[in-house]
């Protein structure tokens, strides 16, 4: 067997985790948030079928969203992001008043409230929608810094907590460079998705996949699905959306590439994913290298003054 | 337009995305950016309300311009009759037609006839508003004799249809639009042109709806003005074109076509009247004419086999088929004239299924205090809705109008089993029906409806034995033999199956597998005709399920679509007069001249076997009448209606009026609003002033509701569990940033919303999905809020049902239930006696008074008399 990497490029997690040669391929989920129409259908799916209990009854004022975030008890997340477009379509002259693009200094105006404000100035607007889930990293911090072995690789590639095993000791909720999982209040221990792992043996796909009504939620293999993904942003290219981006399919990135990975139309970070994330044991090398180092160092310190003695 | 199909149809909007992935081009028109917007090519926000004066600049683009598939509106449509010299436009009469009666509030429709006929016999248009009679046209025009009127192929008369619709539209020019609608003129031409240009030979465009377009004072008219834009370039009967309804919940459809409806039979038929159908011969002959042309020439067949259904052996020639028990329409029987009767004390009794009134139907006060004055009410739901709960937990409890202790209502809960636990059909939109198994047992007292009408009507009928009494006898005769499982007593379920068969119908050998198959002469019994053939060969044709994969568009053997499993209606019109297609690319249906039938992946909605070529004998009726080119098989004509001579309330052509609530004046016509459109004039349901009233200031914004996808109807389905509360929590209103600065609304503060009905408070979400409107050189703030909310349940919040009055379209009396004006303040609203001080005091400073919103008519003689209710007689309404 290969070494056990801590990074970079991984082209197989599930054997290098030991799983026989014959493990199945590794599974992904590729999220096209482009055709993605907000209607949370993957979020509740995913409740229904693993169980996991509602996340309070809270309006959150962002705009349709109201549960905010990834976290023990929302596994798969939609974010909404309102944004006004910078290029004014063709239409009538603008007229004078407040626009988006200016910058109020609260100065008093001669103009009526909502005059200068109507058709004559729109602009095109954006609503950006995006489900969000974990990303089963090729090197994922939880599963690294996890010491009881709850969270463990499956022959899917896939990272899951095994619930009987947590202890709630929480060195994965600081392990993950994207901020999924978390503790549950009243409960203690660490939650997150699973991709649907029980489904998974039964040879069907996760519940938010069999969910999304538009395919903007996509698993399979994950190479096939790295292919669709690629082929799905060169056609987006080609109509003109040239903001068409991928998240998470590098390889080569912080934490070797994403299980699940991402179709976005906007920089990372407008939808709240970190834009360079890695995983924190990237630097175990170096720090043994560094402990190393001063172990040695120390040694020889040790060496030179009872050494010396002698 | 009028849809926001993305989050009220997420299921069906995947074929939207798979469309616009094969480079179909989505255009979304809707007064606010939405889910649906985000997704659409193009977002075109317009004032809500205004749809015909957009659509009218389309047809206007098209008549003007002569953008119109002519080849396919010649033989196709009415664009060559002409039309009696009577007729007068509202270009003549500045917003009416000709035969307006503004005593009535109703038109004499008989001078919109075609040239040489006479109109129709029927009800008056009076009687036929009260009756909601233009539901009944749901499955085929209104009967028409027959006769060949005068037609000009040149189109060049100035009385036919297609001069009369250019002159018609003429003033809905890009400009007025702008005015009208708040949609730039260059954004309107856009769409304009996208639509013609996706349009003819090669290319087809489609429509979809939903309640956007239907829940208006002038609802019916906004279809029939995309239906004249559709048939105008050819895309009726036609693959990938049409005009699709989207529909409020499941089975809507199934729920018009086995009606739940105060007028209407199954299958189309409408509900006798007292007045004028004293014999099944009258009756009948209000159904169809005796030489018309078409299928709905055979309605006898359809009318004699549903009464052999519902009296079995007891129906007979002799008696008439029992035509004596059906119940007589007297009038208006609809849902809101029946709860203005309950809080008059002339209704004892109320049955709700499936319903929740109180909360989910215009006018919540009225509605709950209709509740609260019933000898008792039975309540079926899955959760305790707020129609259950209203005696105790209604606003009217803080208010003091209703008092628990002394509610006279008793409620009778019934638990009810959900589609999951129990078997049975949807309908879809596409008129498909797609059987459900059952999944899971009921639990605890849970029961199907089914079980609970079987076993009303069986004990119903223990109960009556033996009586003589001559009222007891419709229900005595009915025939009450459906097959169970499960046990004697109540243990009995019924079998949808065998439901379903009676639905299909039986004739002299057993199931029957077509309508064309049904007799006038007792010998077929047939629950729905239009059902006919859900049965066909004994199986259950709507439980097949092949894959997609195994079997090829337009994929006829998954479910079964009614009529007679065809996918597109009249698609004889998607090839042209000699039964070629139009284009290879739109190919569907051909004329196979060597097999001498029509030929296509789908079942030809057209005699299978009558060649392009075929002109009827002189004299021939029904469907032998009907041409090789006709393709509208269930018109009179079997034509296209651009224009509709007969069978419309409120005219026989679109025309904008503005909402019964609204604060612009009409920028067309001196006519302000629907001239026809129903309003009853009661204390308890106020209007707020509109122009050329005074004070409409005092309610300057406008405020439109719809869905979220999170929640579903009034919320008895998702406020009622965590996992969909917690998507959407709480009630809110959504405000553009503009709005927000003028009424010092705070981003998740809290805002109260008042109409002259009541105030509900909502919290404050500022959003650039909303923009004011320049319209009519003023600016419009539109403000929106979500339709799910309501007193009981998870998470709840004040019901938007709250705000609104009932004025009601004449066609179909569908509430205006979309749009209203309004007033909108900071904070929270008061409650208790408090809330009611202070909708008075809106109401005194905006002088509002029964008679306010009640003048129908602002032209002509008539113009602004109001349409004061005379109180009902109770004797008189129980004699």
């Amino acid at each position: 067997m290969a070494e056990h990497r801590l990074f970079g490029p991984e082209a197989d997690p599930a054997g290098d985790a030991g799983y026989a040669a014959d493990h199945p391929a590794r599974k992904g989920f590729f999220t096209d948030t482009s055709i993605c129409i907000g209607c949370k259908a993957c979020e509740v799916a995913c409740k229904q079928w693993n169980d996991v209990p509602d996340d309070g009854f809270d309006l959150l004022g962002l705009s349709y969203d109201n549960t905010g975030a990834l976290g023990a008890s929302t596994w798969r997340h939609v974010a909404f992001i309102e944004q006004p477009a910078t290029s004014a379509p063709a239409g009538p002259t603008p007229v004078a008043g407040p626009s988006p693009s200016t910058v109020d200094l609260g100065m008093p105006s001669f103009a009526k409230p909502g005059d200068g404000s109507g058709v004559e100035d729109r602009e095109e607007f954006r609503w950006l929608m995006s489900s969000d889930v974990c990303k089963h990293c090729t090197h994922a911090g939880c599963l690294d810094v996890c010491p009881t072995g709850a969270l463990f690789r499956t022959e899917f590639g896939t990272v899951v907590v095994q619930q009987d095993i947590c202890n709630g000791c929480g060195y994965c909720v600081s392990g993950c460079p994207y901020g999924v999982i978390q503790r549950r209040e009243g409960d203690g221990r660490a939650w997150k998705c699973t991709m649907c792992y029980d489904r998974q043996k039964d040879g069907l796909q996760p519940a938010c996949a069999t969910a999304c009504p538009t395919q903007s939620i996509q698993y399979g293999d994950l190479d096939e699905l790295r292919e669709r993904a690629a082929a799905r942003v060169t056609a987006l290219h080609e109509q003109g959306v040239t903001e068409a981006r991928l998240y998470g399919a590098d390889p080569d990135d912080g934490v070797g590439g994403n299980g699940a990975f991402f179709l976005l139309l906007d920089e990372p970070e407008v939808y709240g994913f970190p834009p360079d994330p890695v995983v924190p044991t990237r630097d175990l090398p170096r720090m043994y290298k560094f402990a190393a180092a001063a172990a040695l160092a120390l040694a020889s310190a040790a060496v030179a003054v009872f050494g010396g003695a002698g | 337009m009028g849809s926001n199909m993305a989050e009220a149809h997420p299921v069906g909007f995947q074929w939207v995305m798979e469309a616009k992935l094969r480079g179909a081009r989505v255009i979304h028109v809707d007064p606010r950016f939405t889910r649906t917007s985000a997704l659409a090519d193009t977002h075109v926000p317009l004032r809500a309300g205004s749809d015909i004066a957009f659509l009218g600049g389309v047809a206007n683009y098209i008549l003007s311009n002569e953008r119109d598939f002519r080849e396919y509106v010649l033989p196709y449509t009415n664009a060559s009759t002409i039309v009696s010299e009577e007729f007068l436009d509202t270009e003549d009469l500045d917003g009416l037609f000709s035969g307006y009666d503004p005593d009535k509030g109703s038109y004499d429709p008989a001078s919109w006839h075609y040239e040489g006929m006479e109109p129709q016999e029927q009800g008056s248009g009076a009687e036929e508003k009260e009756q909601a009679a233009g539901l009944s046209h749901e499955s085929g025009g209104p009967a028409m004799e027959h006769g060949d009127p005068p037609t000009d192929p040149t189109l060049q008369h100035p009385r036919c249809v297609w001069q009369i619709l250019k002159r018609h539209f003429a003033r809905y020019t890009p400009e007025a639009v702008e005015q009208i609608c708040g949609v730039p003129r260059e954004q309107f031409l856009e769409v304009a042109e996208a639509w013609v240009a996706n349009s003819g030979r090669e290319r087809t465009a489609a429509v979809v709806y939903a309640v956007g377009w239907t829940q208006h004072s002038v609802g019916v008219q906004y279809i029939r003005t995309a239906a004249i834009i559709q048939l105008l370039l050819g895309n009726m009967g036609r693959p990938g074109g049409g005009i699709m309804a989207m529909r409020g919940h499941a089975s809507i459809q199934g729920s018009t076509d086995v009606p739940t409806l105060f007028n209407l039979l199954p299958g189309y038929l409408s509900m006798p009247s007292a007045s004028s159908h004293h014999s099944l011969d009258d009756w009948i002959a209000s159904l169809r004419g005796d030489n018309q042309k078409g299928f709905w020439r055979n309605a006898d067949a359809y009318a004699v086999s549903l009464l052999k259904e519902y009296f079995g052996d007891a129906a007979t020639a002799q008696n008439n088929y029992c035509y004596d028990h059906l119940p007589r329409l007297t009038g208006d029987h609809g849902t809101y004239r029946t709860t203005m009767d309950m809080v008059d004390g002339l209704v004892s009794g109320y049955f709700l299924l499936g319903q929740n009134p109180a909360i989910g139907s215009a006018n919540g006060r009225l509605q709950r205090l209709g509740l609260a004055n019933l000898d008792w009410l039975v309540v079926r739901d899955l959760v305790m809705i707020e129609s259950a709960e209203f005696w105790r937990s209604a606003p009217e409890v803080e208010t003091g109008e209703i008092v628990p202790e002394r509610c006279r209502t008793e409620v009778f809960f019934f638990p009810a089993a959900s589609h999951v636990e129990k078997e049975g059909t949807f309908t879809q939109t596409q008129r498909m029906l797609q059987w459900r198994e059952k999944a899971v047992e009921p639990q605890g007292d849970q029961r199907s409806e089914l079980w609970f009408f079987y076993h009303l009507g069986r004990m119903l009928k223990e109960r009556l034995a033996g009586s003589t009494d001559p009222r007891d006898r419709a229900v005595l005769d009915l025939n009450w033999d459906y097959e169970t499982t499960g046990g004697p007593g109540l243990a009995a379920e019924p079998s949808a199956e065998s439901v379903l068969k009676a639905i299909n119908g039986y004739g002299p050998d057993g199931l029957l597998s077509a309508y064309t198959e049904l007799k006038a002469d007792g010998s077929t019994a047939c629950g729905c005709w239009i059902y006919t053939g859900v049965y066909a060969g004994g199986v259950n044709q709507a439980a097949r399920r092949k894959p997609m994969t195994e079997q090829v568009s337009p994929y006829l053997e998954w479910g079964w679509v009614w009529p007679a499993n065809r996918r597109v209606l009249y698609n004889r019109a998607s090839a042209d007069p000699d039964g070629k297609p139009w284009s290879e690319r739109k190919r569907y249906l051909w004329w196979d001249a060597e097999q001498g039938k029509w030929d296509g992946p789908d079942v030809p909605d057209f005699e299978a076997t009558k060649a392009p070529s075929y002109r009827p004998p002189e004299g021939a009726v029904g469907p032998a009448a009907l041409r090789g080119d006709d393709p509208f098989i269930m018109q009179a004509d079997g034509k296209g209606w651009l224009f509709v001579p007969n069978g419309l309330q409120d005219g026989p052509l679109p025309t904008h009026y503005e909402l019964h609530e609204s604060p612009l004046r009409n920028g067309l016509y001196e006519q302000q609003g629907n001239p026809t459109r129903k309003v009853y004039a009661r204390a308890d349901n106020p209007s707020n002033p509109s122009p050329p009233e005074e004070h409409s200031e005092v309610f300057p914004y406008v405020a439109f509701v719809s869905r979220l996808t999170e929640h579903h109807t009034a919320g008895g389905m998702s406020r009622t569990l965590p996992y969909l509360a917690e998507l959407q929590p709480e009630m809110f209103v959504e405000v553009s940033p503009q709005l927000a600065t003028e009424r010092g609304l705070e981003h998740l503060g809290w805002a109260t919303i008042v109409t002259s009905r009541s105030a509900i408070e909502a919290r404050v979400m500022v959003t650039e999905r909303l923009r004011p409107l320049r319209v009519q050189d003023r600016t419009v703030h539109q403000v929106w809020m979500p339709i799910h909310y309501g007193y009981a349940g998870v998470v709840t919040g004040d019901s938007i049902n709250d705000l609104f009055g009932v004025a009601l379209d004449p066609n179909v009396l569908i509430q205006e239930s979309k749009v209203l004006t309004c007033d909108v303040r900071a904070g929270r609203r008061p409650h208790g006696e408090d809330l009611l001080r202070l909708v008075e005091d809106y109401r005194r400073r905006a002088g509002v008074t029964v008679a306010t919103g009640t003048a129908v008519a602002t032209t002509g003689p008539g113009a602004g008399r109001p349409h004061l209710e005379s109180a009902r007689d109770p004797e008189a309404f129980h004699g």
